[in-house]
């Protein structure tokens, strides 16, 4: 039963990350870029601990917080440049 | 017994992280303004990861006996950030769109956003005073 729930949860989360990438390409602003970028890194960590679920060893969830401290920074810093034109005053 | 229970409570909350992640993905195609597609990735995808977490913690407690935290780490770490870059995406929409003012939602309050109204009194960058060392 876990198998079947897993490869639904597998699917949504691809299919997510197809839509994200479609709206990098796509999008009416920059900032929408942005935020794509930043929903991308979310899913990507959901994948991340599906794949530590499904293969059951602790490894991956250190990955998996380092993609999600690595996400938050570099969005600040992408919202940072749009508002300033600078990251480092 | 329980390894059943556990088995059903992971299934469901996989199945219920999958559903609030692709209408966290959906909806950021699908809503019309950007103020309004903020909303979904900061809540419906946090919550699908929320999800997932918790499923991987529930499988390490009940399956296999071991007690790990990483993942509380992890989803502690994601709802603490994401309304930080919530908001710092929200202000550099406002502020690219200033001058146009198309797509600006109103305030509410009668008054014009906060992050325009207190220009004139922000606090500038002060440089510290460069002279001779101490020594």
């Amino acid at each position: 039963m876990i198998a079947y729930a897993l490869g639904f949860a597998y699917a949504c989360f691809g299919l997510g990350l197809v839509m994200n990438i479609w709206r990098i390409f796509r999008a009416p602003g920059v900032t929408d870029r942005v935020l794509a970028l930043d929903t991308m890194v979310i899913n990507v960590i959901a994948l991340i601990g599906l794949y530590g679920i499904s293969t059951g060893s602790p490894v991956y969830f250190e990955a998996a917080l380092l993609f999600a401290m690595t996400g938050f920074v570099s969005t600040v810093a992408y919202c940072k440049f749009i508002l300033r034109g600078d990251i480092i005053e | 017994m329980t390894q059943q229970i556990a088995e059903i409570a992971i299934s469901l909350l996989l199945v219920i992280a999958g559903i609030f992640g692709l209408s966290g993905s959906w909806g950021l195609i699908k809503l019309p303004r950007l103020m309004m597609r903020l909303h979904s990735p900061t809540t419906a995808t946090t919550l699908g990861v929320g999800c997932v977490l918790i499923a991987s913690v529930v499988r390490s407690w009940f399956l296999e006996g071991t007690q790990t935290w990483h993942e509380i780490l992890i989803m502690l770490f994601l709802v603490l950030t994401a309304p930080i870059t919530a908001n710092f995406i929200a202000k550099a929409h406002l502020h690219r769109h200033r001058e146009e003012e198309r797509d600006l939602p109103d305030s509410g309050t009668g008054r014009q956003w906060a992050t325009f109204e207190d220009e004139s009194l922000s606090v500038l960058p002060e440089m510290t005073k460069v002279g001779p060392p101490d020594r």
